[in-house]
């Protein structure tokens, strides 16, 4: 029964993704695109929980944690692109 | 432009300490489990890269004062000599060997020569990918 449920869910979650990959193509500005970024990073999280729960394994729990910091990483450095206009600044001007 | 990001800052400080926990965490589970020194050393320079996003370069180079050339360069000689460490002992280049001691406190502890090496690995991975950042973002 909850194999089934699983099985489910990871469809779901893997339309979720074809959904947002739409926002990311044809997106009408640069903020849609970045948030349906992350927004894909956040449903692979989900589903890797899934996975790991179907297999019963705790061998993708570090996935996670490394898909995580990566996804708020690149959600910085690209917000702060659209504010600045540059990924890294040599010296702030305060 | 003044720019204001106090949450960000604020944020970093404390994330960059999760953040190199799980790179301890990563390095020292390669030894029997996914892991090792290389995404452990990806994941220090991940740390790294959040530092100078959230600050700037002279910031961080304030904070860690390495010239990261240097530090991949010294994790690339640390691998080449573990590997000829072992010809002292008469065994073909890169053999590895493991022991187990008893520690007071902890038990028994297992030790290998393998971290030796991973730490070779981890130092020049951080070294050449904060380089590369470095260097990609220098004004032309």
């Amino acid at each position: 029964m909850i194999d089934i449920m699983l099985i489910i869910a990871l469809a779901l979650f893997g339309l979720a993704v074809l959904i947002t990959l739409f926002r990311v193509i044809v997106g009408p500005s640069l903020p849609d695109r970045v948030i349906a970024l992350d927004m894909i990073g956040v449903i692979l999280i989900s589903g890797i929980a899934t996975i790991s729960i179907l297999l019963e394994t705790k061998a993708f729990l570090e996935v996670i944690l490394i898909l995580g910091i990566l996804a708020f990483i690149s959600t910085i450095a690209f917000s702060k692109f659209i504010e600045r206009g540059v990924f890294i600044e040599r010296k702030r001007d305060l | 432009m003044k720019s204001n990001d106090v949450i960000l800052q604020a944020v970093t400080k404390i994330v960059v300490f999760i953040i190199l926990t799980l790179a301890v965490y990563l390095f020292f589970s390669g030894h029997n489990n996914p892991g090792g020194g290389f995404i452990g050393g990806l994941v220090l320079a991940a740390a790294v890269v959040l530092l100078i996003l959230a600050f700037d370069v002279n910031t961080m180079q304030r904070a860690l004062p390495f010239d990261f050339k240097v530090v991949g360069a010294l994790g690339g000689f640390i691998v080449i000599a573990t590997g000829f460490g072992s010809l002292l002992f008469d065994v073909p280049f890169l053999t590895q060997t493991m022991g187990e001691f008893d520690v007071p406190f902890f038990g028994e502890m297992e030790f290998s020569t393998v971290t030796i090496f991973e730490v070779g690995v981890a130092l020049a991975v951080v070294g050449v990918v904060v380089t590369i950042i470095l260097s990609i973002s220098k004004d032309v």
